[in-house]
């Protein structure tokens, strides 16, 4: 026989097929890539490239010339460099790197300088990039300008552009910086561990056990995600400062300086971590505790080796978001850190105190660092979790013990008091006529319209913005999760995506706001037109909250078993039914969660929109950073609760509408 | 006869209608959008003074703090978006003008200004409004509960009795922070300057980030020395605080408020006018409401809660030699005194 007739014809060579449902993912996947590359990456990228470029004296690109007496003989022309040598390097090599906003005299170049004498001299640039000024008018070219000795002394070169590391370097050698990210790190670190403790025994109570008043609780808990970060800054200084009503309990520390921020970062902090740790422990089977207590495991081995391990994915979750969350807020630290310098601080007194934007970004760079590692640590932890709800669980439903309810009542009733303290206390100072002074009732403080920052107005404006954050950051978020979470294969495409919904964390607001003006209002940007408009507040609101939305979705999507796509599909159901009819109804709480989120954040916000907001779009919570600013604490405080009744009306209207919804949709969650 | 007047009735109704008709049409408004870090109780009053005396113009405030201000409008050189600067430090202008980013230009009548509110370059870059002084607030209340006298000059400020009792703005993030120190080293030299700051930094409680709240501080009584200027001090005072304001007897440095066109713009004719406006008599009676020292002389009315002789107590003050010698001062600073992470109790 010969070989030929041995062979079987090939087939068709095997490939995944990709069907159209997997196009419109991926579709939709790219299109919010790309909202977030517009929104986030490009915007970045020219604000880092900001970091790398430094400003150099060049001390070639001047040439100078000198009369004698009678001012008609003049020397040859010489650069900068060549005279500088000549008299041995009056201008030494450290003196040439500098800021933007650099400027070197030149008189130290000729030792007999004397302003009185008739000697005059010539300067100009030796290309037409050149800059250098005579007092404050500012000259450039190649033009020669002649100038007799008195204003020669006032000629000041400036600075060239150029690109290297050199930012870094002088960040680094100056000791009052480096020591900012000490600080910053120690402040994180405590934050979270505190944070993280507090969260996890709250969401524990809330989720695990039979306590009465959860529903008071739940509220309460989130009333520091309904107020801007300034404002427990702001109650701790009405409480432990110098006239505060507690200030006892300090036993003689101040409480402004690492003592106010821990305590602050806890309370703003807290509703974060709850919001991430509780989604983690709300869904829980069953069938595992049943067969724990089977097996004879005592409660805390059933914790252990059961409860923790379940919520494993959110607690770390849970303690990144808070790290980042507390090195980068520049709000709290700005009240109450006294001189603990912070490199959030240190960013708003580079940018806003001396406009070294370099350095700004700088330390912006620094900052980066948590969320590059909070990525990494995220996504290998994400590699190991399981999926809690299958499509076989059983949902876990507690028993009532009495005990233990009354343990997580008195916990709970704690942590809620010291809530509702700093917020009374704020109230109490919002309606009183000067404090400490005169503590007769009044609403003085309340007259906006007369302080810093845009009065009213600007209250209505955070609404409207409020409002549409809300409403396409939810759509933008949830899509973006479930076509990350849900698409199979294009594993490259998933992984930038999820670095990139990983990075708004990362970047602190006030850089995120800084980066927008470099990026969006460049003439030769299409997008150019949205600056100083509403939508860009929207932009770098939805872009700056994007990672806890975004986790809180994919903790939802991911106790989905991946069973169901499969399912749908074998029964040839188009996935966008499965979304609309599976998806979206067990996500609800989730999605609403999300949405109402967002509205508060937006509401609360200042570092991201301090630098975008424009004439017709001022913000509340702005204006209480400028009211604060000012030293108008009461009036900021005044505003604050504004923001707060708001929010708290937002609060309960999502309520309503989650019971509501709920009630339709989540039956199938009880026995 | 009846007829008559009612004729002239009619007629003059009908004029009047005909003016307003024409007015609107050919006043098609010019907005300019002006930047600004006046106070905000102003803000209106400013406005519509103004408008009433230019119907042809609407001013939209871009309102915010000194170095946001500054910050911003660095932020916007390629692509800027006011019209005008009104009511910005000088210090900050020059800041403006030496990245050539300010218009040019001598409005009517400048020559009636106080030479030391007009920028030294012809034409000039910026024009002046008032002054702001440096000043001590001093919480009498708090004093007395510590026992403390009150200081009579810069100087007394480092005597061990204030040791954290003295509040001031941070020279790195407040214009206010940063006249005081450039007002230090004018008035008693480099060194002594230095010496002086060594001194005080021991009897600091916190530097602050605005030039405002130091004085807002001691009126609350959450310190008793807050290093400021006076208008705070008036208008807490206004408010109830219990505290004097103390001109400290060396003399105070000092900020001009000033005006100026931005390179650029498209609104050129209606910016001047603005600007010509701004150097008015009668704007600078709007601007001595708050301000005790206004640009135009002879006209200024003493202000309640603020002595008259203040233009006494300004030091001359060289706005060119600040601008241009502020990066190394604040680098020193920074060095000297920003290094203490520990905060002080």
């Amino acid at each position: 026989m010969t070989a030929a007739t041995l062979e079987i014809p090939r087939g068709r060579a095997l490939r995944t097929r990709v069907s159209g449902d997997d196009l419109v993912k991926r579709g939709l996947m790219v299109v919010i890539s790309l909202y977030l590359l517009v929104a986030l990456a490009a915007p970045l990228y020219v604000l880092l490239s900001k970091s790398v470029s430094t400003y150099e004296f060049d001390l070639t690109a001047f040439e100078l010339q000198r009369s004698d007496e009678s001012a008609t003989t003049w020397s040859e022309p010489k650069t900068v460099a060549t005279l500088n040598e000549e008299v041995g390097s009056v201008i030494t090599p450290d003196q040439l790197n500098t800021g933007s906003d650099g400027r070197l005299s030149l008189t130290d170049l000729y030792p007999d300088f004397s302003f009185r004498s008739p000697v005059m001299y010539r300067i100009r640039g030796t290309s037409d990039d050149a800059a250098y000024l005579v007092g404050s008018e500012l000259h450039r070219g190649t033009e020669w300008l002649e100038l007799d000795s008195n204003t020669f002394r006032r000629v000041v070169i400036r600075p060239s552009a150029s690109l290297g590391l050199d930012n870094f370097v002088a960040y680094f050698s100056t000791p009052a910086l480096a020591q900012s990210i000490a600080n910053s790190v120690l402040m994180g670190v405590i934050s979270t561990v505190l944070v993280i403790s507090i969260a996890f025994g709250l969401a524990y109570a809330l989720n695990r056990s039979c306590m009465p008043l959860k529903g008071f609780f739940r509220l309460v808990t989130t009333i520091p995600i309904l107020v801007p970060s300034l404002l427990p800054g702001i109650a701790l200084v009405y409480l432990f400062g110098n006239q505060g009503l507690l200030k006892g309990l300090m036993m003689g520390h101040s409480i402004y300086g690492p003592i106010g921020i821990v305590i602050g970062s806890v309370f703003f902090t807290l509703p974060h971590a709850l919001l991430i740790i509780s989604t983690a422990l709300s869904v829980a089977d069953q069938r595992h505790y049943e067969a724990a207590q089977s097996l004879r495991s005592s409660p805390w081995r059933t914790f252990w080796t059961v409860t923790v391990p379940g919520a494993r994915y959110g607690i770390i979750s849970a303690a990144f978001v808070v790290f980042t969350l507390v090195i980068t807020d520049f709000g709290l630290p700005k009240v109450i850190g006294g001189q603990y310098n912070v490199l959030a601080v240190d960013i708003y007194k580079q940018v806003i105190g001396q406009q070294n934007f370099e350095m700004g970004a700088v330390v912006a760079v620094l900052l980066l660092v948590p969320a590059v590692a909070a990525f990494f640590v995220d996504s290998a932890i994400r590699k190991r979790q399981v999926a809690l709800l299958s499509a076989r669980s059983v949902p876990y439903q507690p028993k009532p013990d009495r005990g233990f309810d009354t343990a997580c009542f008195v916990y709970c009733s704690a942590v809620a008091l010291f809530i509702l303290m700093m917020i009374g206390v704020c109230q109490f100072a919002a309606t009183v006529k000067f404090w400490p002074y005169d503590l007769t009732p009044s609403l003085n403080n309340f007259r906006f319209d007369l302080m810093d920052g845009g009065g009213w107005g600007a209250y209505y404006n955070s609404i409207v913005m409020a409002l549409l954050t809300a409403v396409f950051g939810t759509i933008i978020v949830f899509v973006g999760a479930y076509m990350v979470e849900k698409t199979d294969g294009f594993a490259a495409g998933r992984t930038l995506f999820q670095f990139l919904a990983m990075l708004p964390m990362a970047v602190p607001g006030m850089v995120l706001g800084l980066s927008f003006i470099f990026f969006f209002n460049d003439p030769a940007n299409p997008f150019n037109a949205i600056y100083g408009t509403m939508a860009i507040l929207v932009v770098s609101t939805v872009t700056h909250f994007y990672t806890v939305s975004h986790l809180t979705a994919l903790t939802a999507l991911n106790q989905m078993d991946r069973e169901f796509e499969p399912v749908a599909a074998s029964l040839k159901q188009p996935f966008h039914r499965l979304f609309f009819r599976v998806t979206v109804p067990v996500s609800l709480p989730a999605i609403l969660d999300i949405s109402i989120y967002l509205f508060v954040n937006a509401m609360t916000t200042v570092s991201a929109v301090v630098f975008l907001y424009s004439t017709q779009t001022q913000l509340a919570s702005v204006a209480v950073l400028n009211m604060d600013d000012a030293g108008d604490i009461a009036p900021a405080a005044a505003m604050g609760m504004m923001i707060f009744y708001t929010n708290v009306a937002a609060r309960l209207l999502h309520g309503i509408v989650s019971r509501l919804l709920l009630k339709r949709s989540q039956a199938w969650r009880q026995r | 006869m009846g007829n008559t007047i009612m004729t002239t009735y009619r007629a003059a109704a009908l004029a009047a209608f005909a003016t307003a008709l024409s007015a609107s049409a050919a006043f098609a408004q010019t907005e300019l959008t002006v930047y600004t870090s006046i106070e905000a109780v102003d803000l209106d009053r400013y406005k519509q003074t103004f408008e009433a005396a230019n119907p042809d113009i609407k001013v939209n405030w871009v309102r915010d703090s000194t170095g946001v201000m500054t910050a911003k409008l660095l932020a916007e050189k390629d692509n800027p978006q006011a019209d005008v600067v009104w009511g910005v430090a000088a210090t900050s202008l020059l800041l403006l003008k030496s990245e050539g980013m300010l218009e040019p230009y001598a409005p009517a009548g400048v020559e009636k200004l106080d030479p030391k509110f007009v920028d030294s370059s012809t034409p000039p870059s910026w024009v002046g409004m008032d002054a702001y002084v440096a000043a001590l607030c001093y919480n009498t209340i708090e004093a007395e509960k510590l026992g403390l006298t009150p200081p009579k000059s810069w100087k007394d400020l480092t005597k061990p009795e204030y040791k954290g009792h003295v509040v001031m703005p941070n020279p790195n993030s407040s214009g206010t922070g940063f006249l005081d120190v450039s007002a230090w080293i004018q008035m008693f030299g480099e060194d002594d300057a230095w010496a002086f700051m060594d001194g005080l930094h021991e009897n600091i409680a916190a530097y602050t980030h605005s030039g405002s709240k130091p004085c807002k501080m001691a009126a609350a009584g959450e310190t008793v020395i807050g290093v400021s200027f006076e208008f705070p001090g008036a208008n807490a005072k206004k408010a109830g605080a219990p505290i004097d304001i103390i001109f400290p007897e060396e003399g105070s440095g000092w900020e001009a408020e000033a005006t100026a066109i931005i390179a650029g713009t498209a609104n050129l004719e209606a910016a001047q006018k603005l600007v010509d406006w701004s150097i008015t008599k009668e704007a600078n009676e709007m601007y001595n409401v708050g301000y005790a020292v206004v640009a135009y002389p002879g006209i200024a009315k003493p202000v309640e809660h603020l002595p008259e002789d203040i233009p006494s107590k300004m030091i001359e003050n060289d706005f060119e030699w600040a601008a241009n010698n502020r990066k190394a001062i604040l680098a020193e600073w920074q060095k000297r005194y920003d290094a203490k992470s520990e905060p002080k109790g």
